[in-house]
């Protein structure tokens, strides 16, 4: 149980620091100055729950690992986000549709978690469920904004979502784990929540005008850990650098 | 200070008989403290030194986000990596106030970027220096953010009430960062041998550059005179230069480490430290362009305004839109 519970919050938590970082990437770098301090701020709420997720990672696994430990001294074959979130940001409009294709999802799940049979899982999405709401709101407008805003702003959401949705389907993967969860009462089915984000997603991609590809294949093997994207290496690469140059040392 | 140089009307204070009567009431309300309000008569110089003064302290605060943003992805532990994050999004949002406060004297923030963008106006100097370890994250935090301050810390009482009201809030938020710079420069100063070596290097490169922060000696400037009489200007850039020195010096003690000046000494009858002038020249090549990273700088800021223009053309097509739709439906 608890080797699942542990695979379960690495894939919360790794989801949360890889986004984290790839939207802080654009600190300082922004189309205007609301959407930097925007960025800003979901990368941090992105990098908060990630300390709650990681560190009860460790606390459940017992072997004295810290959430500091895990983001930064694990190599990329342990890592379990989703493919989704290490794809590089390429434009704003690609960073943002990624992010709401994420939050959408984000708060499905976190809401059903809200309902965890875990409490310690319970507390940490009651929190991040209400940043959270925030962030999916803000990605929605924006994405709608775009969409149904200029012939260009139109068509480069609408590159955007044709490049991003091959890798939607990994969300509602479910395995092993996820059964192991579903059983303990933890963590709903990824699968239960796909009829509702399609709805979602019908209902913001309908306001901005953008067409959903027919097409469900999916990209997938980054929650297991079978597979990333070569970019996941450069991102730890970059993030790590300190703790693997200075090992030891605290800061 | 965010702010250095900045140009007055360049005619020096007027006296009493040369002012004409509003020049006169205005003074009055200076000299007694009383706020300006941007609906009040104000001089054309005092307006227009207002604009260059906050647009150059909210350009600071922007082009401020890149060398810390610099480290953002690299941050060692996930809550520096947070602090961070908090201390670059206060940026923008001092850059924000600021350019709001600008727009009440009749210039738009689009005007004011446009003119950070072609160079003519200026950012503060700091920013042209790179952080190159992460030491140097705690050094702009202590030193760059404690000058800002120094300087900030008198501006509350400025005569402009919405720049006032500005650095009242920014002023709270700068203190926290000057904070968390120290606690960055206090682990690393007691940390491994290769850290404390971390952190004496990033005192030693931006000590100079932090005293330049205050801008060359003003004593004589007629531009300094003038924004000192119209309260734009609290204190002489010696001044604040010497308290920022008073304060800092003991601090770096504290920390071990050394300020690199040999000819710093506390000099007992004037209650403050002696110590070396920066390089000017140096200050002056940094800013017409020549520190070491005002290329890099510029070019990021021109980038993010460049390829965002699709996106504030395509929010604003769909504000256009939705507004039309409105119409239609009543
Ligand atoms: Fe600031
Ligand atoms: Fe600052
Ligand atoms: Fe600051």
């Amino acid at each position: 149980m608890s080797a699942d519970l542990f695979e379960f919050l690495c894939r919360m938590g790794d989801n949360c620091l890889i986004l984290g970082h790839r939207v802080s990437e654009w600190c300082g770098h922004a189309p205007v100055l609301e959407e930097d301090i925007a960025l800003a701020n979901t990368a941090l709420d992105l990098i908060g729950q990630t300390q709650l997720w990681l560190g009860l990672a460790g606390e459940v696994e017992g072997k004295g690992r810290s959430a500091d430990d895990l983001a930064f001294l694990r190599d990329a074959w342990d890592f379990r986000n989703v493919l989704l979130v290490e794809l590089p940001n390429g434009d704003f409009g690609q960073t943002l549709m990624r992010q709401f294709l994420f939050d959408a999802w984000q708060e499905l799940m976190l809401s059903a978690l809200t309902q965890s049979s875990e409490p310690r899982v319970a507390e940490i999405a009651q929190k991040a469920v209400k940043e959270v709401a925030y962030h999916v709101e803000r990605s929605g407008d924006t994405v709608i904004g775009l969409g149904d805003g200029s012939a260009e702003s139109h068509a480069r959401m609408q590159a955007a979502l044709d490049l991003l949705y091959p890798y939607v389907g990994e969300l509602f993967e479910s395995d092993a784990v996820d059964q192991a969860m579903v059983k303990a009462g933890i963590a709903p089915d990824p699968e239960s929540l796909r009829a509702a984000y399609d709805a979602k997603l019908a209902q913001v991609m309908g306001e901005a005008t953008l067409t959903l590809p027919d097409d469900r294949f999916a990209h997938k093997g980054g929650r297991t850990g079978r597979m990333h994207t070569e970019h996941l290496g450069h991102i730890l690469t970059e993030m790590q650098w300190l703790q693997r140059a200075y090992p030891g040392a605290s800061w | 200070m965010y702010a250095q140089m900045v140009k007055s009307t360049g005619e020096g204070v007027k006296s009493r008989e040369e002012m004409s009567p509003e020049e006169a009431v205005f003074q009055d309300r200076i000299d007694a403290d009383v706020k300006i309000e941007p609906k009040d008569w104000m001089p054309e110089g005092y307006r227009k030194t207002l604009i260059r003064q906050i647009g150059q302290h909210a350009h600071s605060e922007i082009v401020g986000q890149l060398p810390e943003g610099n480290w953002i992805t690299r941050a060692p532990t996930l809550e520096r990596k947070a602090i961070l994050l908090a201390k670059v999004q206060d940026e923008a949002g001092h850059g924000l106030y600021l350019y709001c406060a600008a727009e009440t004297l009749g210039v738009t923030r689009d005007d004011l970027t446009e003119q950070l963008l072609s160079g003519k106006m200026k950012y503060s100097s700091i920013f042209n220096y790179p952080t190159l370890t992460w030491a140097d994250i705690g050094a702009v935090g202590w030193l760059v953010d404690g000058a800002a301050i120094m300087n900030q810390v008198p501006l509350q009482r400025t005569s402009f009430g919405p720049y006032s009201r500005a650095m009242i809030r920014i002023c709270k938020e700068e203190s926290f960062h000057q904070r968390q710079g120290y606690d960055i420069m206090m682990k690393m100063a007691k940390g491994t041998e290769a850290q404390k070596r971390m952190a004496q290097d990033a005192l030693n490169r931006f000590w100079y550059p932090s005293l330049m922060m205050f801008g060359p000696s003003d004593k004589d400037s007629v531009h300094s005179a003038q924004s000192l009489a119209w309260k734009i200007k609290i204190d002489t850039n010696d001044e604040l230069r010497q308290k920022f020195v008073d304060q800092t010096v003991p601090q770096a003690e504290y920390l071990g480490l050394t300020v690199p000046d040999e000819n710093l000494k506390w000099n007992e009858e004037k209650g403050g430290y002696d110590f070396s002038e920066p390089d000017w020249a140096e200050f002056f090549d940094v800013v017409k362009g020549n520190g070491p990273c005002n290329k890099d700088r510029l070019e990021a800021r021109i980038k993010a305004w460049d390829e965002g223009a699709w996106v504030r053309d395509g929010l604003l097509a769909h504000a256009e839109k939705r507004a039309a739709r409105k119409v239609a439906a009543e």
